[in-house]
């Protein structure tokens, strides 16, 4: 294949993993901004949304198109409802001190996991696309599913966007992160809250998931490399601002499935890893991001 | 200041000693292999629990130590085929550069950015392992050869592939591991250490240079961690990528929890107390990693202060 078609199938890819990583990174950056809390257990969501949408699609055994609008609604309620239960059996009896949080929610990744582990097995297993359909381009053919992710995942973005900043709900969510004592004292139950912003974090992630799972199987697995580019993301975007974390991700998934083709992805990993770290370190606000509070 | 420890304090400590001496005797073959791990883990544990226990930080990175001290060995013994005593000096010397490199990089953090930059540059650090599998052949490891298998030291030869001689070898260094970090512990410096960990700003105030003296735990936790790496890689002979994952920050982290972190005994007692539940887990089923999962959980809600710290609060106050 020419340079341009490759570079043009690069960059397809790199949208596809920028769309899937947006939606994941929001949710972990809505947790983070809301309610200060560093959810580690972030990418076992994204794999739960996976496995769910697994189940649903095969054990209803419906038609593909409509099994995937069935998993597409029903596996990120029940993610949610399982991260709203670990936000009120363990993160709030730790009044979400930000060091005990970290350390109980690798505790939580691990037995999400591991659970997941005992009922569905090691194997990897694919979900079958709502739609098969080939765009024949002239030098090679593509998915016309991926684009459909790519448009959903944009869907998402702006619900998501329009929820936060035009609603009641949105209000709400504000000004807890922008004052919780003083929204407190104003009536808004910000223990209520908590636990639905770390649930709805939670579904954003399954949502992306869901989304993927018909191009990339659903494992056990599965979860640590989304967690690691979210944390890439969020950081690189400045923590807690959601416009930051948009550009950013937009970034290091283009650039990621960009270099990998041309280069090893290992190398890619490790040479976006090594930035973040120092960008954490001199420039803790991020690259893009709003100054935070 | 009481310089002196107390006469109950020290027979404690040599009665734990002994104990882990006279175990080889009566242990059977596979108790006595898992003791022998047991006690090189307790070594990763207790370098661990010196900046996490007693200076309040919180890395989330510590297999990066290990895996240097693994590597810095392993790799000496293998492509240069150095002796094992050359070998063990130089996967600590290995794990002193790298914890003097990161602590000037990560320790310009606090709180929770540590603890993610320090688990970011472990990340970086397996990434590497992976990427120049040329040399470390990746996930699947090296094992190391005969040469590495034998040394002599003051003209007596030691057998790395006899058991008792392997057993003792780690008794000796998780001895001489404890001693450090007891000494540390109740020396100026350890006092100086805990003062950041229960505040920081005032202990500045005081004079303290707290960035020196958070440099200077990091470099000896650190260089602990990697001296247990060394001892791994030259025992057992193999290195390999997975020493390098997350899973080895956890398991330090978990170890010094379970048995108290900021006291001198936890980090053994916590090492083989969780090594054996995951043992007996990993019986029954593949998904022994629950059992951390639940540990972890169950910890940080009910149980911050670990075995021997919850101890030390109740009945034991003289505990150091």
């Amino acid at each position: 294949m020419a340079f341009g078609p490759f570079l043009l199938l690069a960059t397809l890819e790199g949208l596809l993993q920028a769309a899937v990583l947006t939606l994941t990174a929001l949710g972990l950056s809505l947790v983070f901004g809301v309610m200060r809390v560093v959810n580690v257990a972030h990418g076992e969501f994204f794999m739960l949304g996976a496995v769910i949408a697994w189940w649903v699609t095969s054990m209803l055994g419906l038609p593909p198109a409509l099994g995937f609008v069935a998993a597409l609604l029903i596996s990120p309620l029940a993610v949610g409802a399982i991260a709203y239960a670990g936000e009120r059996l363990v993160l709030r009896r730790l009044s979400y001190n930000p060091e005990a949080t970290i350390v109980a929610t690798i505790g939580m990744l691990y037995i999400i996991q591991q659970t997941v582990l005992l009922t569905y097995g090691p194997d990897a297993r694919p979900v079958t696309a709502p739609f098969y359909y080939r765009l024949q381009l002239p030098w090679f053919g593509y998915s016309a599913y991926n684009l459909f992710v790519i448009a959903a995942a944009i869907i998402v973005l702006a619900i998501t966007w329009f929820v936060l900043t035009k609603t009641k709900i949105g209000l709400i969510m504000r000004a807890a992160q922008f004052d919780s004592e003083t929204a407190q004292a104003f009536g808004i139950p910000i223990g209520k809250v908590y636990g639905l912003v770390f649930a709805a974090g939670a579904m954003l992630a399954a949502i992306a998931a869901v989304l993927i799972v018909p191009i990339r199987q659903a494992h056990y697995l599965m979860g640590l490399d989304p967690l690691l580019l979210s944390f890439i993301v969020v950081i690189i975007g400045g923590l807690g601002s959601i416009r930051g974390t948009v550009v950013a991700a937009l970034v290091i998934g283009l650039s990621d499935g960009i270099i990998s083709m041309f280069f090893s992805p290992t190398l890619a990993k490790m040479l976006s890893t090594l930035l973040v770290a120092l960008v954490l370190v001199f420039k803790p606000e991020g690259l893009f991001g709003a100054k935070t509070r | 200041m009481n310089t002196a420890p107390s006469l109950k304090v020290l027979l404690l400590h040599i009665a734990v000693i002994a104990i882990f001496f006279g175990l080889q005797f009566v242990l059977p073959e596979y108790h006595h292999l898992a003791m022998t791990r047991v006690m090189v883990l307790a070594i990763f544990a207790m370098g661990y629990n010196l900046l996490f226990g007693y200076t309040g930080l919180l890395s989330l990175g510590h297999a990066l130590f290990f895996a240097s001290g693994l590597y810095g060995a392993g790799l000496a013994a293998y492509h240069l085929e150095w002796s094992v005593p050359a070998a063990f000096l130089c996967g600590i010397l290995a794990g002193f550069v790298m914890s003097l490199f990161i602590g000037l990089i990560s320790l310009r953090t606090t709180g929770v950015a540590f603890m993610i930059v320090t688990m970011m540059f472990a990340q970086v650090a397996y990434l590497a392992s992976l990427y120049f599998s040329q040399w470390t052949r990746g996930e699947e490891g090296l094992v190391l050869p005969q040469s590495a298998r034998s040394f002599d030291l003051a003209g007596v030869t030691f057998d790395l592939t006899d058991a008792a001689t392997r057993y003792n070898l780690a008794f000796v260094l998780m001895t001489v591991a404890l001693l450090i970090c007891f000494i540390i512990v109740r020396s100026p410096l350890g006092r100086a250490m805990i003062a950041v960990r229960e505040n920081e700003p005032r202990t500045l105030m005081l004079g303290y240079d707290t960035f020196r003296l958070k440099l200077v735990a990091l470099i000896v936790s650190g260089s602990l961690s990697a001296m247990a790496g060394a001892t791994y890689a030259l025992l057992f002979a193999y290195i390999g990528s997975s020493f390098a994952s997350i899973q080895y920050s956890i398991e330090a982290l978990l170890f010094t929890l379970l048995g108290g972190a900021g006291t001198v005994l936890g980090p053994l007692l916590g090492t083989v107390s969780m090594f054996y539940m995951i043992d007996i887990a990993s019986n029954y089923t593949p998904a022994y990693m629950l059992v951390t999962g639940i540990m972890l959980v169950f910890l940080i809600l009910f149980f911050p202060r670990g075995i021997l710290g919850s101890i030390r609060e109740r009945w034991l106050k003289w505990l150091p």
